[in-house]
């Protein structure tokens, strides 16, 4: 598998990282040596092995349909780079 | 003033019983030693105001003969768990200035134990490291290390070993996704035990990879690391993937004896490019164990060499959506911009280390369209295979003996040009995460420089206890 | 009635699928103890999920598991034994996680149906799944210029995604089977089903075909939330896919939302990037075992449902299908007939329900459940017109006042001066003045013009203030002009 520009770019976009062109090169190079490494799991006989989701393996805790209020909207606003009137705030979102 | 630099907790609880000293005493003595120590960069928050708080508390208690299990215990507590009104970074510029209005489970646990709070300590960022060289708030020192040979303290918890090691605090805590307590634990000499998956909540610790992250103790002693044990773990309601298993009194390993017990040795993890001091340790190690009347067999772990590569799938994958939420509109680090889109962007480009975006680049390909069967759910399967060779490795043996790293604490700057270079620290450590098991890193040697090395133990799903009372073993035949 | 759209070369087909969102209607979320009460100030109903803290853990709530497996019984589907949340993951700033709690390659309920009824004519819709996931914040874009403000109430509220083969082929049909799930889903209570507050909003698929091709390309429009409005995008979405068609272009498959302002949808701007949700299996919860004893135990609390209630009333009382239908739609006004029928004719009873009792409650903008009407208060009424003591017009004439007022219906005729005049010499007293008053319309009637008959009525109904019993008034009528 071999990474190339307009792969890292859409990776970087659907991550959300904005990246420049030199961590672009870079990261290409890493990348596709990272990927190359973990290749080698191709070699692994995987047939008929289930894939496991988690070593946890207890029944899910349920909870009971209690509404409770643990904080207030100064709290959840509290660290928030901007906010107004009780919202967050973002630049416009267009729909 | 007493000398506390090298006091054990256990030892501490003893001199507070018996009125030796006060935790102020502590405390205090352990400010000034952070202050002196400012170079190893332990620290990214100190909470010394708090610190002589709870420890005029903790005195009171004692005086009061009302004493809890780790009262008036000065610790450090790594900067990944959520601490009520305490700045929590997880070692990011994304979450520089991030101040919690809620307390993690874990560090909950330690307070209504009575241990009081030094400070936060510094680790690698969102604890994807093995050096302690991508926190934002910069690199750890190893207290082992020198003026002309800086060394790493390992990571990710890097600060937490290096300060419990240069005794800047009596324990600390960590957390091990993929050997971040034991790999550090044994660069600075320390014992260092992550848990089986389930039991200590993970609620309130900034997440890495969720299915593998594990709170854990790192202390001086194995004593010491049962008794922070003890006080860490719960089951959590707030945590879905917290166990109700019955919790032992973890101090029963001492009542515990290792004779007759089989102690597996996995023939896979005599991997190439293991340090030859380290392999003369194991060889030790074993010897220590055969002459207290274990008995050692060898085991086969085939799949070890594919748990690193599964790994650095899986990781990767959970971090890019754990990751996802700094985004830097409800809290944290923000670049502002006219688009949302642009906002995001520079906001994650600007407020992720290198580490950390690379990480996110790899888990976002793994799990996207066409890549998913190929990497992340191969990946998965391959993580039962290693699972299953030591299920079937545990029907022949009770725990399993191995090096912790393959190779001791190395200069700071090192492995910084190859990122494979980094991860394959984590090469001896990375299998028993996958498979959710507790393991333990315990001093048992020094190398030619004089740098210590720690051998793992593994166990089986929630027996802590025979991991500890083999660590014991281990601190009782090494001659030092 | 097949739905075709005469295109300018060809007849067009439309094949639909509906993915309906049903908020469940629980008191706290669906992973967090945050209330879900509606309308309160913004995010004052916040837990560390729905803000997206960090270390922040999702922990399930067993009401909305049980709901979303009695609305599995419901709709006659296969409930998972063993399910599993995945992540859906996207980047919006009313999605704090940065991904959506979902579930995708496994949901906690499997295939089912449901019959809808258009026309007397019964059609089987197929349900391809119906998963649990987490609904989204609010982003109010028109406070601000510059900005958009979010809301995170909503964020975590549980939601139960009704996915439909793609087995509807009309507006109507969509309309009809939206109503059906409605119905169902109120019946349970497992969701209050008010479109107005967006607690059941649907997605429509919609595709164009000739006759006889395979499946056309579809797009989406999201987030409908009337029934009205699901027809009407249905509509202008179909006619403007044959448009594109039959000018030899090909549709684009995308997501498109409807403006009901101008009647039409357009295409998203936010989601024209190509969707990589990149699903995986959520870490932070273990998969959602469903004990046999728990779907058991479910089952036994599931209420006659709205076709059940509909044979039994046909069969009960002999209600036609279409009233039958009409009756048992609403879970309050089937309950309220059951009430009212007691005794009484049952035809009587349906035709004041859907008639004037129906108009009523769309006059005062309520359904039956917050009404408050009493069935006594509507069977007293009709008691006395069974007994002749007040006219059948009359009591609709001044219905809505009596529905006003805090009178029994025998106080509030007395008080209004009602009651029916059937005193036999009383009516022919009037007939006597009447026919004594008229006597060339009397001859003329007598020499055939029959049309005469409903005059001598209008006359001794107006004299008698609208009083006098029309059967009464009829008989003794055409008893005196024989004479
Ligand atoms: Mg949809
Ligand atoms: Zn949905």
């Amino acid at each position: 598998m071999s990474i190339d520009n307009s792969t890292v770019k859409k990776v970087a976009k659907l991550a959300r990282i904005e990246i420049n062109e030199e961590e672009e090169t870079t990261l290409i190079t890493e990348l596709n040596n990272i990927l190359g490494w973990v290749d080698e799991l191709k070699q692994v006989n995987t047939d008929s092995v289930e894939p496991m989701l988690s070593v946890f393996n207890e029944s899910m805790q349920m909870r009971e349909d209690k509404a409770e209020s643990n904080f207030d909207n100064s709290q959840i606003l509290d660290n928030s780079p901007e906010s107004n009137s009780g919202f967050f705030v973002v630049p416009k979102v267009v729909e | 003033m007493n000398d506390f630099e090298n006091l054990s907790i256990s030892s501490a609880i003893e001199g507070l019983a018996n009125k030796n000293f006060t935790s102020l005493e502590l405390t205090e003595f352990f400010i000034k030693k952070i202050e002196k120590n400012k170079d190893l960069n332990c620290f990214i928050t100190s909470t010394f105001d708090k610190a002589i708080e709870m420890a005029k508390i903790s005195d009171q208690k004692i005086k009061e003969n009302e004493t809890r299990s780790l009262e008036g215990i000065p610790i450090g507590m790594k900067d990944l768990f959520c601490t009520n009104g305490v700045r929590t970074t997880a070692g990011s510029k994304i979450l520089e200035n991030f101040v919690p209005f809620y307390e993690s489970t874990v560090s909950n646990n330690l307070w209504n134990s009575g241990a009081i709070m030094l400070g936060k300590t510094n680790m690698d960022e969102f604890a994807m490291g093995s050096a302690n060289t991508t926190s934002f708030f910069g690199n750890v020192k190893n207290p082992l290390g020198s003026k002309v040979k800086e060394l790493v303290p390992g990571g990710s918890s890097g600060g937490s070993a290096s300060a419990v090691s240069s005794g800047l605090c009596l324990g600390s805590t960590g957390s091990d996704t993929g050997g971040s307590i034991r790999q550090p634990a044994s660069f600075c000499g320390l014992v260092g035990l992550k848990p089986t998956y389930g039991r200590c909540s993970r609620f309130g610790m900034i997440a890495f990879a969720s299915s593998l992250d594990q709170a854990g103790p790192i202390t001086k002693t194995v004593e010491d690391s049962a008794l922070m044990l003890q006080a860490m773990v719960s089951f959590d309601k707030k945590d879905s993937t917290s166990s109700r298993q019955s919790i032992p009194d973890f101090s029963d390993f001492k009542k515990l004896s290792i004779k007759g017990k089989r102690i597996g040795i996995p023939k896979e993890y005599m991997i190439d490019g293991l340090n030859s001091d380290i392999k003369k340790i194991w060889d030790a190690g074993i010897s220590w164990f055969k002459s207290e009347g274990a008995e050692i067999l060898e085991v086969s772990l085939p799949h070890t060499k594919s748990a690193l590569p599964t790994y650095y799938i899986i990781a990767p994958a959970e971090a890019s959506a754990n990751l996802a939420r700094y985004d830097g509109i409800r809290y944290g680090f923000r670049h502002n911009a006219d688009d949302l889109n642009d906002l995001y962007q520079k906001t994650r480009g600007l407020g992720f280390g290198k580490e950390v975006k690379r990480r996110l680049m790899i888990g976002t390909y793994v799990l996207s369209a066409g890549y998913y069967d190929a990497y992340y759910l191969k990946a998965l399967k391959v993580r039962k295979l290693i699972s299953q060779d030591f299920e079937d490795s545990f029907q022949k043996c009770d725990l399993i003996l191995t090096p912790t790293t393959p190779n001791v604490a190395f200069p700071i700057g090192e492995k910084q040009t190859n990122p494979i270079e980094m991860y394959l620290n984590d090469v001896l450590t990375v299998p028993a995460s996958l498979a959710g098991l507790p393991a333990m890193s315990v001093p048992s040697g020094f190398n030619s420089e004089k740098l210590p090395v720690g051998l793992q133990l593994i166990g089986k799903p929630f027996d802590e206890i025979s991991v500890l009372a083999a660590g014991a073993v281990i601190e009782e035949s090494r001659g030092f | 009635m097949t739905y075709v759209i005469e295109g300018k070369k060809d007849s067009w087909q439309v094949v639909l699928g509906l993915e309906v969102h049903a908020q469940i209607s629980s008191k706290s979320k669906l992973f967090s103890v945050a209330s879900t009460n509606w309308g309160s100030d913004p995010n004052t109903q916040v837990e560390l999920v729905d803000c997206g803290m960090p270390g922040a853990l999702p922990v399930i709530n067993e009401y909305c598991v049980d709901q979303a497996v009695l609305t599995g019984l419901s709709l006659n589907a296969e409930i998972k034994k063993l399910s599993i949340f995945d992540r859906k993951n996207y980047f919006y700033p009313d999605l704090p996680q940065g991904y959506q709690i979902s579930q995708f390659e496994h949901p906690i309920v499997g295939k089912g149906h449901i019959n809808i009824e258009i026309e007397g004519k019964v059609k089987k819709i197929g349900i391809t799944r119906l998963h649990l996931e987490q609904d989204a914040g609010k982003s109010l874009h028109d406070q601000d210029i510059k900005n958009s403000y979010i809301d995170l109430n909503r964020s975590g509220c549980a939601l139960m995604e009704i996915v439909s083969e793609p087995d509807l082929n009309s507006p109507i049909e969509a309309a009809e089977y939206v109503k059906k799930l409605r119905s169902i889903l109120r019946y349970i209570g497992s969701c209050d089903g008010n479109m107005e507050k967006g607690n059941l909003r649907a997605d429509v698929n919609v595709s164009v075909k000739r006759e006889g091709e395979k499946l056309g390309t579809r797009c989406e429009i999201k987030n409908v939330n009337s029934i009205k409005f699901i027809q009407q995008a249905i509509e202008f979405e179909a006619k403007r896919q044959v448009n594109i068609i039959e000018n030899g272009e090909k549709i684009i498959q995308e997501t498109r939302l409807f403006d009901p302002n101008k009647c039409e949808t357009r295409s998203m701007r936010s989601k024209e990037e190509s969707h990589d949700y990149r699903y995986f299996p959520d870490p932070d919860l273990p998969p959602l075992i469903i004990s046999d004893e728990k779907v058991n135990s479910l089952k036994e609390k599931l209420p006659e449902l709205p076709d059940e209630k509909k044979d039994r009333f046909m069969r009960e009382f002999n209600l036609s299908s279409y009233d039958a239908e009409v009756i048992v739609n609403d879970k309050d006004t089937a309950l309220f007939f059951e009430k009212l029928v007691k005794g009484r004719d049952s035809k009587v009873v349906t035709n004041w329900i859907t008639g004037e009792v129906f108009s009523y409650l769309k006059k005062i903008n309520k359904d039956m459940k917050n009404s408050g009407i009493a069935p006594e208060k509507i069977g007293s009424l009709i008691d006395l017109i069974v007994d002749e003591k007040i006219s059948n017009r009359q009591a609709k004439e001044v219905f809505h006042e009596y529905m006003k007022s805090n009178d029994d219906a025998t106080t509030f005729i007395e008080k209004k001066g009602l009651v029916q005049l059937s005193d036999q010499s009383e009516i022919n007293k009037i007939i006597d003045k009447v026919l004594s008053d008229n006597p060339k319309m009397v001859d003329d009637y007598q020499n055939g013009k029959d049309k005469l008959f409903g005059f001598f009525i209008g006359q001794v109904m107006k004299i008698s203030k609208g009083k006098a019993n029309p059967k009464l008034v009829n008989e003794l009528l055409v008893k005196r002009l024989k004479e």
